[in-house]
């Protein structure tokens, strides 16, 4: 009956990106030393102050510690065995979409996201990364009329050296953490959008990441700037096949908010999450902050974990202008043998700087969900304020879920306000709904989309629909 | 008063094709904890009838409703279930539901952050497609329920609410009633829909029942008061106890009842209890 039911469709559809592209791939060589960080940075034609860059976080890296300290057990990555860049060995610099490799091409269409820019959704503009490349952006041209740059990170270097130079590592500096320091060391590929002054983004940006190759890592690097008075949201999205082995992903996104800017950036991540017994899957070790220079700046992060079989990952704001606004709605769903530490810091300096943090977590199955916060308000942030709510639900018996909210006052005038919630879908719930004709998995579905409605609703409407169909496919069987 | 006269007529027609469900010697427990709670009820519920079910607390009024609806926390043991003329022992909860049995629960239960739109129109909808019926667009759906708001009285407002978050008790079983009118069910068991509901709201929930009733459907209604059954006249009253019916008669056993309590039955209970 329901049971089996569920059990098949769960086999059949569970993870439909989980399939693998047949390409060519460079040689290159396993393992890491100086010569592979010059190696990297030689392939990638690039100047003399990115090596360096490179080498002295390299160097950096060498004298650091693999954190320990989060809410997760898993085998660790074989960093001297990895391959730390893969690229599509035809690749030269692409100025038509008929020059991609048409496996490429197919696998973003199999993905749902078509290269021709006719066929895109209307109003966004995609930068596609496959393993370690930014394979193809569409739309440059309509954005460069605007004046936004959106392009990958590494013809950002050759030709916006100044602005990458400035910025690059200033909000995430290479000692910041030993996973960052690694890709600040050997990053491949990844976006770069620059705002200028009094521009409103004419369109929503995304970057849809794609790793393919079984054993390489993938390192991008994302670097988002608005200027003063501008405004830019941007998507990633991210899949991966599946595999036995788990397979790295440590990036690094940085993104710099001047006067009066906002940057909205949202993430569907999808990564492929391991099997029932916890095998495969990809680590998801990313370092994500965002700096409000400016005086009334204001960035959101919006999240919807759903893959990943390990995922650490606490996308920070750094409010620093006076009246900056920092924000955090985060989804975080767990099934099987998933292991999720997830949550956000804001950092307080500015005067009258505001944060709000709503964070749903869903466990399912054998899995583990984390939420950890930190809310720091320093010395001079007078009158700064913080809301949290933090909302955990469990669906079964055998998964987790914890809270750990942090919090540091040194200005008397803060405000912090923490709510935390723990409910379960109970059998009741189910029943109520299946009696109003609703199967058992749309039940699911309906709960859980009503319980992280709050969230969802903070997603860019082009990829609302697709977030709430992955959070249904994401569950589906999982209660049994 | 209109029913009663109609459904002994018919019950001397044609018996199959006017019975809506029939509980053959149902036996149920709690499923893995080997607690029997229905015990051989046996019932046989026509088009067109209103039945009452009535019994002290604890006696497995709702339970059976439950069971009927198909609520896997019970197994049914022993006995069987026949809904327009076909056993659903084997049918999940929302197929029981798309072919038109519906559950008035006693504690509705809330669903945040899910409007009763939203339910509503998915629960439409699915069942309309397992029927074969036409599927209606947000817009058109929104025409149609708002004539099934008029028929309870409910305030608009709440159907953007989520699902009986925060409404009150008498709310919850008025939201109830409203669904019923928008799923026109075939078979509608309702559960204590009366506790709760102040004595104005009665009399519009009331009304709305008697309003959805006709001849194509039947009621199963479940109360502790014979105060309903001045408004929704019922063609049986049964008395349940110990998770059996002891007794069944017209609507005078409800005044029966209300004067004697259930003490007198008890005793019947048991003889009934011993001699099987
Ligand atoms: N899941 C369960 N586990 C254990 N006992 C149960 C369970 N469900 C029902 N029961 C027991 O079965 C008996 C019948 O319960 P039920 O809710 O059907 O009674 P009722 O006739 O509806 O009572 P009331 O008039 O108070 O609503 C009660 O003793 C109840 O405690
Ligand atoms: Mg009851």
């Amino acid at each position: 009956m329901s049971e089996t039911k569920a059990l098949e469709t769960m086999i059949g559809e569970e993870y439909k990106y989980g399939f693998t592209t047949d390409v060519e791939y460079e040689d290159f060589p396993k393992g890491i030393n100086e010569d592979v960080v010059r190696l990297i940075s030689e392939k990638k034609d690039e100047p003399e102050w990115m090596t360096e860059f490179r080498l002295k976080a390299y160097r950096a890296w060498t004298e650091m510690e693999e954190p320990t300290w989060f809410n997760a057990t898993y085998e660790k990555p074989k960093f001297d065995t990895l391959q730390y860049y893969s690229a599509p060995k035809n690749k030269p610099k692409l100025n038509s979409l008929d020059e991609v490799d048409p496996n490429i091409r197919e696998t973003y269409e199999k993905l749902g996201i078509p290269l021709e820019e006719q066929k895109m959704l209307s109003g966004v503009a995609v930068d596609a990364v496959f393993d370690s490349v930014s394979i193809f952006t569409t739309f440059k041209e309509k954005l460069a009329e605007a004046g936004v740059i959106f392009c990958s990170i590494s013809e950002a270097v050759k030709d916006h050296p100044e602005l990458v130079k400035k910025y690059m590592g200033s909000v995430v500096p290479v000692r910041d953490n030993f996973y960052a320091a690694l890709n600040s060391a050997v990053f491949s590929d990844g976006s770069f959008c620059y705002v200028p002054k009094d521009t409103i983004c004419p369109m929503e940006l995304s970057t849809y990441f794609r790793i393919n190759n079984m054993n390489s890592g993938q390192f991008e690097r994302t670097l988002i700037i608005a200027e003063e008075n501008s405004h830019v949201s941007y998507l990633e999205g991210c899949t991966a096949p599946m595999y036995d082995e788990h397979q790295l992903h440590a990036a690094v996104v940085e993104l710099i908010a001047l006067d009066n800017a906002e940057i909205k950036y949202s993430t569907i991540q999808n990564w492929y999450s391991g099997d029932e017994e916890g095998r495969g899957g990809i680590y998801n070790f990313v370092t994500k902050r965002g700096a409000c220079r400016g005086k009334n700046s204001k960035i959101s992060w919006t999240q919807l974990e759903t893959g990943s079989a390990v995922t650490l990952k606490y996308p920070s704001v750094i409010l620093q202008g006076d009246n900056s606004v920092g924000e955090f709605f985060s989804v975080a769903v767990t099934n099987k043998r998933q292991q999720a530490d997830t949550g956000t810091k804001m950092i307080h300096i500015g005067k009258n700087t505001k944060s709000t943090i709503i964070s749903k977590g869903i466990s399912a199955g054998r899995s583990d969900n984390s939420y950890r916060g930190q809310v720091k308000i320093s010395k001079k942030a007078d009158n700064a304020r913080n809301y949290s709510q933090c909302d955990s639900m469990l669906i079964g018996q055998t998964c987790g879920a914890h809270t750990f909210p942090y919090i540091e006052s040194a200005n008397p005038t803060g405000k912090i306000e923490h709510e935390a919630t723990t409910s379960r879908v109970g059998e009741d719930q189910i029943f109520y709904l299946q009696q109003r004709g609703i199967s058992e998995d749309d039940a699911i579905s309906l709960i859980v989309n009503g319980f992280c409605k709050e969230v969802l609703k903070e997603l860019p409407m082009e990829f609302a629909v697709e977030a709430n169909k992955l959070l249904g496919i994401k569950l589906e069987g999982s209660v049994g | 008063m209109r029913h009663t006269n109609k459904s002994f007529l018919k019950q001397k027609l044609n018996q199959k094709e006017t019975i809506v469900l029939e509980l053959k010697n149902l036996h149920a427990e709690v499923e893995g904890e080997g607690i029997e709670i229905l015990k051989g009820v046996n019932l046989k519920v026509n088009k067109g009838e209103i039945h009452a079910i009535m019994g002290p607390n604890g006696s497995g009024k709702s339970t059976l409703a439950k069971v009927v609806a198909g609520h896997p926390e019970y197994e049914v043991t022993g006995g069987d279930i026949i809904y327009n003329g076909e056993s659903i022992l084997e049918m999940d909860p929302d197929e029981r539901a798309h072919a038109g049995v519906f559950l008035a629960f006693q504690y509705p239960v809330e669903v945040p952050g899910v409007t009763n739109t939203t339910l509503l129109r998915e629960s439409y909808n699915t069942i309309a497609a397992s029927r074969g019926r036409e599927e209606l667009d947000p817009l058109e759906f929104d025409d149609y329920i708002r004539e099934k708001l008029d028929l309870v009285e409910m305030n608009p407002d709440f159907l953007e609410r989520s699902v009986n978050a925060g409404f009150s008790g008498g709310e919850k079983k008025r939201n109830e009633i409203f669904q019923m009118a928008v799923l026109q069910p075939t078979l509608s068991l309702l559960d204590e829909t009366d506790s709760g509901l102040d004595i104005d709201a009665l009399r519009v929930v009331s009304d709305g029942i008697n309003k959805l009733h006709g001849e194509e459907d039947a009621i199963v209604l479940i109360t502790h008061y014979q105060r309903l059954l001045n408004y929704i006249i019922p063609d049986f009253v049964h008395v349940m106890i110990g998770g059996k019916i002891v007794k069944s008669g017209g609507k005078e056993l409800a005044f029966e009842l209300e004067e004697k309590g259930y003490d007198w039955l008890e005793s019947l209970a048991k003889v009934n209890g011993e001699a099987k």
